[in-house]
């Protein structure tokens, strides 16, 4: 599978991403600048967190209206994957890939913690390989993370179990105290109706390795190429 | 001509960083406040001769770009005849 990660002026989890996917699963993977339109040759392209054009306007603003991203368009209409972490997923919500729009956590502070993450949708190439209502820890780093949506995009996102991880204790009960930066229903990731651009506020690329603290990050990447390998989606792009 | 974006929460979105500075006003002694909500205003100098033309394309730009609309309200204002050019300021 031949991975892009983006790089925008102030993205930083670039090199993180790289390293797992180049050290870790020994995969092929490249750096997309953020003027770049070709992407075809590409089957995963990753938007990484950080502060892409330093975050003015609204987080992942800027972002959500680059080449890269517009390239990103046809991209995921020709059957590509997308992961988008932490500024990533700001970027696919503010360009529009997904439903909602993440802002300033409740609690006005820059969350930098671990966090648990309770899966609920097993239905994607990102999650299969996972259980529904396993418990994986990962870290989240973030002063903008606190997801929203208006009431009928909510009810979608439940109808068509587009909800994909949600913050949770470490038995994995949806609770307040659990969740950390006042997501709507503890969301922490969603997904597009096709299954193929996962947003998410976690950093599964900072717990791939043991050294990292964890590697529940690395099963996320695991699922994805099995999947693809196993359907043999990506040969056929 | 100039115009100037007023770019806020909509009604029912909580603004923490409103109910922050008014804590923050109320520690002051400003114990009168009621609601207090923070918005951005964003100033354009465009190249259109009408307050018409110059309105339907900042409305544009903000839907596009300057506004998200599953948060934020916006209303626009040319401000061609207030003060001149740089006297605003």
């Amino acid at each position: 599978m031949r991975f892009g990660v983006v790089v925008f002026p102030g993205t930083w989890s670039d090199c993180d991403f790289h390293y797992v996917i180049s050290e870790v699963l020994h995969q092929p993977v490249r750096y997309v600048w953020h003027r770049e339109r070709t992407l075809n040759e590409l089957d995963c392209v990753i938007l990484p967190g950080g502060f892409s054009y330093g975050d003015y306007l609204r987080a992942g603003a800027v972002a959500g209206r680059s080449p890269v991203v517009e390239a990103l368009r046809e991209f995921v209409a020709g059957g590509g994957h997308v992961l988008g972490s932490c500024n990533g997923f700001q970027i696919l919500c503010e360009a529009g890939l997904l439903p909602g729009v993440l802002t300033r956590n409740e609690c006005l502070q820059y969350r930098c913690q671990s966090s648990h993450l309770v899966v609920e949708n097993v239905d994607t190439p990102f999650t299969r390989g996972l259980r529904a209502g396993q418990v994986l820890t990962m870290p989240i780093s973030h002063g903008e993370g606190k997801y929203y949506a208006d009431a009928e995009t909510l009810a979608r996102l439940k109808q068509q179990n587009l909800v994909v991880f949600r913050y949770a204790d470490a038995n994995g009960r949806i609770t307040k105290a659990s969740n950390p930066n006042g997501s709507l229903d503890n969301i922490a990731g969603v997904v597009n109706p096709e299954g193929t651009v996962l947003g998410m506020m976690p950093h599964p690329e900072r717990a791939s390795e043991a050294a990292m603290g964890g590697t529940d990050g690395l099963l996320m990447f695991q699922s994805l190429l099995g999947s693809l390998v196993e359907d043999g989606s990506f040969l056929k792009r | 001509m100039r115009a100037r974006v007023l770019v806020r929460l909509k009604p029912g979105i909580m603004d923490v960083q409103g109910a922050a500075v008014k804590r923050a006003l109320a520690g002051l002694g400003f114990s009168e406040l009621n609601d207090l909500r923070v918005g951005k205003v964003i100033d354009i100098d465009l190249d259109d001769p009408t307050p018409e033309g110059a309105r339907a394309r900042v409305g544009e730009m903000c839907r596009q770009l300057l506004a998200n609309p599953i948060l934020e309200d916006y209303t626009i204002e040319t401000v061609d005849d207030l003060a001149p050019r740089g006297a605003a300021r």
